[in-house]
């Protein structure tokens, strides 16, 4: 069931941006990051605003080029996008002139897909994220929760093995949310990917992940690792177990105690 | 009215046809009423069933075919060459600021010096044929194309231009997918500004020095010809000619941004 996929290791990761003028220092927004993901994993990323959990992100999915330090997947550095990553954005990014099926099909004809497993394919993803009848649909015709569907399912449309979620449910209201938490754990339950999700809430981060990994204000670097042990398929009522509560108080209590040093 | 089945705007014709007539009966009763109680000669301003009239028969017995022909020619091949150097340069302006610093300041000169007084120029410079209209109207589309294409090209979604990027996608596919189809709007209403413009450079440039145009046959009717009625139908006609390209950009801006 679970597809073999590697481990994504970050190490002593540096990443700074210039300052606007010149006498400023540089932003540091992550400093000496290291953490390790297993193949098949999910890890939350949870932290204050500004602590560089997107800028990992971004790091990991090839976008930028930190300072100091690497990303490895199955033993290979991230030197550039990478097709065995997938990346959904905290908006759904969709191209506003293709249809839903045409921007599912993008990252395939990109790759050279040719046309026949194109259409295959992208019938196999909409069947994945429950797109079907919207497939013939532009983005403005779409709710925001079906447009995040449709990131979720272009992202997923190489059979990555790692998937990178920068809080991707974030504009979506509360009960929504719930559901798509769930949706996105029995996707990755089916895929067997690696997920990394960004996440501002502690109870999103809990039902999600395998284990959360709260950053410090920035510059970024790893304050705590907490596991949930909590046993999946996962649900709503997870939420109501006595792990989990504590889990959430330690997250808290690391999440808490930069601000008052500050 | 024509029944709108899917799309919101695809099937909507370019003007409705009720007001746009009322406003035309409008136009022209008051012009009759001016020139029937200013008492106005034929010289002065002819009245609209004289221009009519003198209209149908410019049309029919080929007064004014060659010329409007020959007008509608210039105006073809100089709003081509304009509106592809305009996106070509918008481009090249928008995705380098070096660029952009160093020509503008040319661009806006040149765009700041009124083609009426360049005509006469270009006319010695490219002869009495056609080449010296299409320059002339080259250059006055050109500067409204390429600033909406830089304006356009530099509009373009970041978000969308980083997923292309994390998508691996070549510097043609960003162009082809992401870049020229988020610009389009934006193109196509420099489009509309120099389609109208390109009737008028043709026009200036026909008066700077040419044998057969619309431009000169304004030249000949209120010269030697002394015919002010038909220098009204030659009016009438680029006027409907400077229509219809307009209408022809805005068509294409149906087919081609109609859904969003």
């Amino acid at each position: 069931m679970t597809a073999p996929s590697s481990d994504l290791v970050a190490n002593d990761l540096t990443v700074e941006f210039p300052a606007a003028t010149r006498d400023a220092p540089p932003t540091v927004a992550l400093d000496g990051l290291s953490l390790r993901v297993a193949g098949g994993e999910i890890v939350a990323l949870i932290g204050p605003n500004g602590c560089g959990k997107s800028t990992f992100l971004r790091a990991a999915a090839g976008l930028l080029r930190p300072q100091r330090g690497v990303i490895t997947l199955g033993g290979d550095t991230i030197a550039g996008p990478d097709p065995r990553i997938g990346l959904v954005f905290q908006e759904p990014r969709l191209l506003p002139w293709r249809s839903v099926a045409a921007n599912v099909a993008w990252p395939l004809e990109l790759a050279g897909w040719d046309q026949e497993r194109v259409v295959a394919r992208v019938d196999e993803l909409l069947d994945l994220v429950d797109l079907r009848d919207a497939a013939e649909l532009r983005p403005v015709q779409l709710s925001g929760g079906m447009r995040q569907r449709a990131a979720i399912a272009r992202a997923l449309a190489l059979a990555p093995e790692v998937l990178l979620l920068d809080e991707p449910f974030s504009a979506l209201d509360a009960l929504t949310r719930e559901r798509f938490n769930l949706e996105l754990l029995g996707l990755q339950a089916r895929t067997g990917s690696t997920a990394v999700v960004v996440t501002h809430s502690i109870p999103e981060a809990i039902l999600l992940a395998d284990r959360v990994i709260v950053l410090t204000p920035r510059p970024g670097r790893v304050a705590a690792e907490i596991r949930i042990d909590a046993p999946r398929p996962r649900s709503l009522a997870t939420l109501d177990g006595a792990i989990v509560s504590e889990a959430a108080a330690a997250i808290r209590r690391h999440l808490e105690v930069p601000e008052r040093a500050a | 009215m024509m029944a709108v089945t899917s799309g919101p705007s695809l099937r909507r014709p370019v003007a409705d046809t009720g007001p746009v007539a009322a406003a035309f009966i409008v136009f022209v009763a008051a012009w009759k009423l001016v020139v029937v109680l200013g008492r106005l000669p034929v010289f002065i301003l002819p009245a609209p069933e004289q221009v009519a009239t003198r209209f149908v028969t410019a049309w029919t017995d080929g007064t004014m075919a060659p010329h409007a022909w020959t007008t509608v020619v210039e105006v073809a091949l100089g709003f081509a060459v304009g509106a592809v150097a305009g996106v070509v340069a918008g481009y090249g302006l928008a995705r380098s600021p070096a660029l952009e610093r160093v020509l503008s300041p040319y661009l806006v000169a040149a765009q700041a010096v009124p083609i009426l007084a360049l005509a006469p120029l270009l006319a010695v410079w490219f002869g009495p044929g056609l080449l010296a209209k299409v320059v002339i109207c080259g250059l006055i589309v050109f500067f409204p194309v390429a600033v909406a294409t830089m304006v356009g090209i530099r509009s373009v979604d970041r978000g969308l231009l980083e997923l292309a990027r994390s998508l691996r996608a070549t510097r043609r596919r960003i162009l082809v997918d992401v870049e020229i189809p988020g610009a389009l709007p934006s193109i196509l209403g420099g489009l509309r500004v120099g389609v109208t413009l390109a009737v008028v450079g043709a026009i200036v440039g026909e008066w700077a020095g040419a044998d057969k145009g619309l431009g000169v046959l304004i030249n000949l009717a209120r010269g030697s010809l002394f015919d002010i009625p038909l220098l009204f139908a030659t009016l009438v006609t680029i006027a409907l000619l400077g229509i219809a390209c307009y209408a022809l950009v805005v068509l294409a801006e149906r087919r081609f941004v109609g859904l969003r």
